[in-house]
């Protein structure tokens, strides 16, 4: 082995002090950029296409709205994850066009509907809902869409249509975590007539006037606002008129402490954690639960004479 | 990397330092994440869950020594047991104070209630209680003061390690996969004490 002498380096070899002493920042630097992302807010989530010709409407709250980031960051979708923010992470992967939504059932006229026919089927409208999640948070949204009424004029259901079932695509390829058991897939909700014929009860395309983001059910969900958020299901493909009431996807899961109804009610706890109070994302203290999630005075007609304990 | 069978005082002294450090790691996450808003749409939530997590990790990990120090033969190991167990009480102190302070501010009869009427609030709380005599018994003087008597309330820790898994189990809507994650760890940290695991005192 040759042993080099001092004089055996050339100068233009010896690595300059300044460089020497960047080594240092350059480790500060790695470490820094290591920790970025995991100390940071994430990128704030990207915007759709604006919708045009939206009207405004009555039914709309005053109340603050919940930040569009919020809205589109915080989810439930367990189709795309059961953390809050896995659907914005992971719900690209669901493709909105084209999009066929089968209506169907005790019907005269049953159909599959183009998601762009069904665009045109209503004016748009912006409604500014209150959401309470069964979960004891709430948000303002304001959302875009038309009533569910409106679709079912054009259908025509007979008289054995009691009640209308709303079921979610199920395809694992764009919905990774229906390969998971986590759920019994495809995702089904369902409605009483009446409550679907509610003109409250809304068909969303849109939130914010904007295309409706993929982790908020793109392209068409389903918003009843005086129910848990669960009730509201997403990116529908079918809609079918039934006589009974349909087995729900969170009645099969846990029948005791998910019923058909889900309304709103502070009075009526879930098996393990109160429904008294919400807490208002965006809002430090919490406030109180209004029944029927504070559209008692529209819908509380629908449930007269019924025990809302038992019919949870 | 070989560790050596026994440590001078030196190496201990950078040993804690180093797992204090470890300790606080994730408590100044959550102070970097508040001071960069990315706590999230719900950051009491947020936080509620990171505590609770790592007041968790905490207890599991301090079990954990007793087994490693089998597996390895590193009686040292030990000396760092304390440390983890009291960081553990002190994730469990914040995950505490977020529920009563943030979670609830102080609505005493909301507490009540839900002390009473959900398990999982009342297993959590209970948990949380047997920690603070864990933690008051701690100290080397308190160790020497009870002498022999010192691990029977110490056995606690597998108690309040079942119920802090529980905790965790009944509070999650449907998703288990994490509370069995840590169900499983505690199976076999509890597991590895069985005497039917455990290596004889006296062999011929």
């Amino acid at each position: 082995m040759r042993i080099l002498k001092p004089s055996d380096i050339p100068a233009t070899e010896i690595t300059p002090r300044e460089v020497y002493l960047k080594r240092r920042q350059f480790l500060a630097g790695m470490a820094a950029l290591a920790a970025a992302p995991a100390l940071s807010a994430p990128a704030p989530p990207a915007h759709g296409a604006r919708l045009a010709g939206i009207q405004a409407s009555r039914f709309s709250t005053s109340e603050a709205k919940t930040p569009f980031d919020a809205v589109t960051t915080y989810n439930n979708f367990y189709e795309f994850g059961t953390g809050k923010s896995d659907p914005a992470e992971n719900a690209h992967t669901l493709k909105t066009r084209p999009w066929a939504v089968a209506v169907e059932g005790a019907v005269k006229r049953a159909r599959v509907y183009d998601i762009d026919e069904l665009l045109k089927l209503a004016p748009l409208e912006e409604r500014i809902y209150r959401l309470r999640c069964v979960e004891g948070w709430s948000m303002v949204i304001p959302w875009v869409g038309f009533p569910l009424a409106a679709l079912i004029r054009h259908v025509e259901p007979t008289g054995n249509a009691k009640f209308v079932e709303f079921v979610t695509l199920h395809d694992p390829r764009q919905m990774p975590l229906q390969r998971s058991s986590v759920l019994d897939w495809p995702y089904v909700e369902g409605l009483r007539i009446d409550e679907a014929n509610h003109p409250l009860t809304l068909l969303a395309v849109g939130l914010y006037g904007e295309v409706l983001p993929k982790q908020n059910g793109a392209p068409l969900r389903l918003v009843v606002p005086w129910k848990y958020g669960f009730k509201s299901a997403k990116s529908i493909v079918k809609i079918h008129f039934v006589e009974k009431a349909p087995l729900t996807t969170w009645m099969k899961a846990a029948p005791n402490e998910y019923g058909f109804y889900s309304n709103v009610n502070p009075q009526v706890d879930h098996p393990r954690w109160s429904q008294a109070k919400e807490r208002r994302i965006g809002e430090f203290f919490k406030r109180e639960t209004l029944m029927f999630n504070g559209y008692a005075d529209q819908v509380a007609r629908l449930y007269r004479g019924m025990d809302l304990r038992t019919y949870f | 990397m070989r560790l050596p069978p026994t440590l001078t005082r030196r190496q201990i002294f950078w040993g804690k330092a180093l797992a204090w450090l470890l300790c606080l790691a994730p408590l100044a996450r959550l102070v970097l994440l508040g001071l960069n808003g990315g706590l999230g749409a719900n950051p009491i939530e947020f936080i509620t869950r990171s505590t609770g997590t790592w007041a968790l990790v905490g207890l599991l990990a301090t079990l954990s020594f007793t087994p490693l120090r089998r597996l390895t033969g590193l009686t040292w190991l030990i000396r760092f047991r304390r440390l983890f167990g009291l960081f553990s009480f002190f994730y469990a102190c914040l995950h505490f104070t977020t529920y009563i302070w943030l979670d609830q501010f102080f609505d005493l009869a909301g507490m009540a209630s839900d002390i009473v009427k959900r398990p999982f609030i009342t297993i959590g709380l209970s948990a949380f209680v047997m920690l603070i005599p864990l933690a008051a018994t701690s100290s080397q003087r308190m160790m020497k003061k009870l002498g022999r008597n010192w691990r029977r309330p110490h056995s606690l820790t597998y108690l309040t390690a079942s119920l802090g898994v529980a905790h965790y189990w009944w509070l999650v809507k449907k998703d288990i996969t994490q509370p069995l994650v840590y169900a499983c760890v505690l199976a076999i940290l509890l597991a590895m004490r069985l005497p039917a695991c455990k290596p004889r005192k006296h062999r011929a």
